[in-house]
């Protein structure tokens, strides 16, 4: 089985816990991934920094949105959502001001 | 997948905080802005042939309120005209490439740009105000500073309104940062619609009842450019635990945003209670519950070496100021000490 690609973005000031970077394609190994999963990967492997303003009890903080191919996650079952290959999830921040 | 709920037959692409509908892009579109619409008609916020001016920091809010303000404009027509107003703090590395942003902005929604700086008004810049008083405190000259230079800047604009990007979000935390603080005062007017300014320019929070879910929405699926970068003096105080607190109860059930702001609007404050009452500031004539305005006392501060002046209860600060009196000249030369005027 192929690796999984998904394409992961931030922005919203969430890049800023990114390096800045907001563009992201990574490619997961191959089983069943939720974004559960995913959020425990992302900590891991990308975060750079000050994981308590990214995460918190097994989501994303109150205030980040997340979309999957430009459909908000809270259609998708959130957390649940079984990620499918090519994938584009964006998390976006509402909680950074002008 | 969802289909929308308005049954358009389309796909469902976000779910609505506020009505737990299931929208496709169009259909959110069409209800975001009829709702701000409908708040504007509803509280007759504009006269027809009026000149606004847009708050404009380059964030999500300024810029979904000028972007939608301009598309109701010509769907409605109001016959508003708008001007773009922004505060230039002096906070290099932020506010700087955030006018990028408003400059973008104004080429893009075709209205006029004013820009206000700290440096022209106060004389002094956030990055000399930092230097001078440290990283404590630093919020309360910006905070104080920007109200007014707002307030001055449309009233040097002529124009009829000042509209602000103040959303749900935002008037649910100051309702309950007012009752955490036991600001009576406050909380009676955090929540209404219109408020006057020291010009008698009234200020106006068309997305009041609009959710920063929505906001952030509609500008990302409208592409529209936004600046979104922390202030540099003051990473991660942002919101501080009203916000914390109301994104986690927001968590639990989105209608509780706007059960908080009902409760504002609904609650009476005790006539018993002490209430300040608002007269001009003696030396500025801005608007102020004290003889002298915030600003004036924390310029005061920044101009004698002593820029804690303004920092802390008025009733402390009165204190500080009777002092002062005591020790300078008393008002008969020129010290320029508040105590002469």
């Amino acid at each position: 089985m192929d690796d999984l690609s998904v394409t992961l973005q931030f922005s919203g000031g969430a890049e800023l816990l990114f390096d800045n970077k907001k563009l992201h394609v990574v490619q997961l190994k191959s089983k069943e991934w939720t974004i559960a999963d995913l959020l425990i990967w992302i900590k891991e492997n990308l975060l750079k920094e000050r994981p308590e303003l990214f995460l918190q009890d097994k989501s994303v903080r109150p205030g980040i949105l997340v979309l999957v191919n430009d459909v908000d996650w809270e259609l998708l079952n959130t957390v649940n959502y079984k990620i499918q290959p090519n994938d584009r999830i964006v998390f976006i921040s509402t909680l950074h001001g002008g | 997948m969802s289909e929308c709920s308005r049954k358009c037959g389309s796909t469902a692409v976000l779910k609505r905080p506020k009505t737990g509908d299931k929208l496709c892009k169009e259909c959110f579109f069409e209800a975001f802005e009829n709702e701000i619409h409908f708040t504007i008609t509803r509280a007759k916020l504009f006269r027809p042939g009026s000149t606004v001016a847009v708050a404009a920091s380059g964030g999500k809010d300024s810029t979904v309120l000028a972007y939608v303000l301009k598309e109701l404009n010509r769907k409605y027509k109001y016959n508003l005209k708008f001007i773009l107003l922004s505060i230039d703090e002096g906070i290099t590395g932020y506010r700087d490439d955030s006018l990028e942003t408003v400059k973008q902005n104004r080429d893009d929604y075709e209205m006029p740009l004013k820009i206000m700086s700290y440096k022209d008004l106060y004389g002094w810049t956030m990055d000399e105000i930092v230097t001078e008083i440290g990283r404590k405190n630093n919020c309360t000259f910006c905070g104080v500073f920007r109200r007014q230079a707002l307030d001055r800047g449309a009233h040097l604009l002529k124009v009829d309104y000042l509209a602000t990007g103040h959303n749900a979000d935002d008037i649910a935390e100051t309702v309950l940062m007012n009752i955490l603080r036991g600001d009576l005062a406050r909380l009676s007017r955090c929540t209404s619609i219109i408020t006057d300014s020291a010009d008698g320019i009234p200020r106006v929070k068309p997305l009041k009842y609009a959710y920063e879910k929505e906001i952030v929405m509609y500008a990302y699926f409208k592409k529209l450019v936004y600046f979104s970068t922390e202030c540099i003096f003051s990473p991660n105080a942002y919101r501080g635990h009203a916000r914390v607190l109301l994104k986690d109860l927001e968590k639990i059930n989105p209608s509780i945003i706007m059960n908080i702001i009902h409760s504002g609007e609904s609650i009476k404050v005790n006539e018993t209670s002490k209430m300040p009452t608002l007269q001009n500031c003696t030396r500025c004539g801005y608007v102020s519950s004290q003889d002298i305005c915030k600003a004036c006392i924390l310029l005061e501060g920044l101009n004698t070496g002593e820029p804690k002046l303004g920092i802390g209860k008025s009733s402390k600060v009165k204190k500080s100021l009777e002092n002062r009196a005591k020790t300078c000249c008393g008002g008969t030369s020129q010290c320029n000490s508040l105590s002469s005027t």
